[in-house]
């Protein structure tokens, strides 16, 4: 295990030598301490602006007034982390904490502008006995930002927490996600979807540590890789000594639409106790020929065609959010992504399937 | 009308048609015939332009317009319909969002409106209780989980909301049963017009029972190699196909 990432301390940046940054290389394109990013001005209110709550902003690694947050109740929590900089790095921390009994909806976006930023952000989320979280995180960077984000949840018993990540990459980018999880009718879904196109790079790597009996684990990880994009799941289950009684299932499914895409999956289950329900699925595949054609003979253009399919693979993951405000904003950003007409969503229609 | 001159198509190098020639004049209903392994399904993917159906030869028309150069879409948009023998499934996109997207794009490619979805949902009402489909069904990923009888009532759904105007059907009466092959063939007729053509592809004689064909051609050895009124099925039925199989011929 390596130490802590901080950008200030070069010797901390990981390498592929890292068994765990085996797939995700940041000294291959961070060698040195980045200049720091100047001081910029917040624009607009995010992408989950629409659904109300708080906000708690950081713009290129600053907080814009609080720097954590306690829900109580039933709260929405809008995390932004906002990038505006140029070839200059940044980090922030954020500690995000909900009251015994409580509920938050955290509704994170990572809004990247400018170009070959490297940012790192940590986010502390605290779940105490019988809250309920429910993090969704929307990741739009540059293709030439280098950013990190690493989460570390603890909950405690017969809690819930519940994640979305979707995310269309940059040049290198981990989301990670590591989950003490203490059994005792507490229960996880982890859930993310990648899109990715050119030569972009998303990591999602996640840990779950199931330390007590009668938890619950639900992942499901998919993606969509095309051009030269490169996806990485990387999904770790552990099951201690006597967590018996665990139910734990992760499926990680990708489609690879070009020649040059890629996708390295390490999906593992560590399991020590003896009653427990485990089980993992890993496909990757291409988009079914035999559909493509069927929608092609009933007119629908190759391009809408392969946007559809493509659609209905990834909406799967979208359909498991909770909050019905946020699941509606993240379908529609998935539309928006992946409309053949749109601009964003053209360049996934352009290249013909490998 | 669809003509046909001289076809030959290759599959993974197998030559499967040997130059077919055929032509369905507009408001006629044709049905080819023949044993398994004629190439009947073939004739209908080089048509509708299937990837890897490559065709080594000869032409297709329909309404004097090249077909062969034409994406499967532009074929669709121009009138062509493929019912499947074996119709796909489509996780994750409901059968309604599915034939919605198919009229629209269907119209955009002709450079008509496209329907709105009130519109196009009363049409779709109105086909589904014509074909005696529960209507909560077409909210269900397309063919997902839907029975033999119910692919292919799905697939006359879609015939009568996309109007084409040279219908190819692919061994629709397979995998129905007496009471859903009426309620398909009622739909099939129900499309019979003096401005469509219809291709029958079966193997059996039963369909055309209901489907009323004005010609039957005997699809053999990648070639049409008899023809005739619909006593000829009715021939075929009867003694089988032996006498046109090529070993025969």
């Amino acid at each position: 295990m390596i130490a802590l990432l901080d950008l200030q301390d070069a010797s901390t940046f990981p390498s592929r030598r890292d068994e765990d940054w085996k797939y995700t290389d940041v000294r291959r394109w961070l060698r040195e301490v980045p200049p720091p990013s100047p001081s910029a001005a917040v624009q607009g209110g995010g992408p989950f602006f629409g659904l109300g709550g708080e906000a708690l902003t950081f713009v290129n690694g600053t907080a814009v007034g609080a720097d954590h947050s306690t829900a109580f109740g039933d709260q929405i929590v809008r995390l932004r982390f906002v990038s505006d900089a140029n070839d200059t790095g940044h980090s922030a921390v954020a500690t995000i904490g909900v009251r015994p009994g409580g509920h938050l909806t955290l509704l994170e976006s990572h809004e990247g502008h400018g170009s070959g930023y490297v940012c790192h952000n940590r986010l502390i989320i605290q779940v105490p006995a019988g809250a309920r979280v429910e993090r969704i995180v929307l990741v739009d960077e540059p293709e030439d930002a280098l950013s990190v984000t690493q989460a570390e949840v603890t909950l405690g018993q017969g809690g819930a927490y519940s994640q979305t990540i979707l995310t269309t990459g940059a040049k290198l980018q981990r989301l990670e996600t590591r989950l003490k999880h203490p059994g005792e009718g507490a229960a996880v879904r982890i859930d993310a979807a990648y899109l990715l196109a050119g030569k972009r790079h998303a990591d999602l790597t996640t840990e779950v540590d199931h330390v007590g009996g009668e938890g619950q684990t639900d992942q499901l990880t998919k993606g969509v890789v095309r051009d030269e994009a490169r996806g990485v799941f990387q999904g770790r289950i552990i099951v201690r000594e006597g967590a018996d009684g665990t139910d734990a299932r992760m499926g990680h499914h990708a489609l690879i639409t070009s020649d040059r895409g890629e996708v390295d999956a390490k999906p593992e289950l560590e399991i020590y106790a003896d009653d427990v329900s485990c089980a993992h699925g890993n496909t990757i595949g291409a988009l079914d020929e035999s559909a493509l054609f069927y929608m092609e003979q009933r007119g629908i253009p190759t391009d809408e065609a392969r946007a559809l399919l493509t659609q209905a693979f990834l909406m799967q993951v979208v359909d498991r959010i909770d909050h019905d405000g946020a699941r509606e904003r993240c379908r529609a950003w998935l539309d928006d992504h992946l409309d053949p007409f749109s601009p964003r969503g053209r360049r996934w229609a352009a290249e013909p399937l490998g | 009308m669809l003509s046909i001159s001289n076809l030959s198509v290759t599959v993974a190098d197998k030559p499967i048609l040997k130059g077919l020639t055929l032509d369905v004049p507009a408001g006629e209903v044709h049905a080819i015939m023949g044993p398994n392994g004629a190439g009947k399904s073939t004739l209908g993917y080089a048509l509708a332009g299937r990837p890897n159906y490559e065709i080594t030869g000869g032409s297709a028309s329909w309404r004097g317009e090249d077909l062969l150069n034409l994406e499967p879409a532009e074929r669709a948009a121009k009138g062509l319909y493929l019912s499947f023998q074996y119709p796909v499934e489509i996780p994750g996109v409901p059968a309604l969002t599915f034939v919605r997207a198919a009229v629209n794009a269907q119209r955009k490619a002709r450079g008509e409106a496209e329907m709105s979805a009130p519109e196009f949902l009363k049409a779709a009402r109105a086909a589904a209780a014509a074909l005696k489909m529960d209507f909560d069904m077409l909210k269900r990923p397309l063919n997902v989980g839907f029975s033999g009888g119910e692919k292919k009532r799905m697939e006359v759904l879609q015939m009568a909301l996309l109007q084409p105007s040279m219908l190819i059907l692919d061994e629709t009466d397979s995998g129905l049963d007496i009471d859903a092959l009426k309620v398909v063939a009622d739909g099939v007729n129900a499309l019979r017009s003096p401005e469509r053509s219809m291709l029958v592809i079966t193997h059996y004689q039963r369909l055309l029972d209901y489907i009323k064909p004005d010609r039957v051609h005997v699809l053999a050895g990648g070639r049409i190699v008899a023809s005739g009124g619909p006593e000829l099925a009715l021939e075929l039925e009867a003694e089988g196909y032996d006498k046109f199989l090529p070993e025969a011929a």
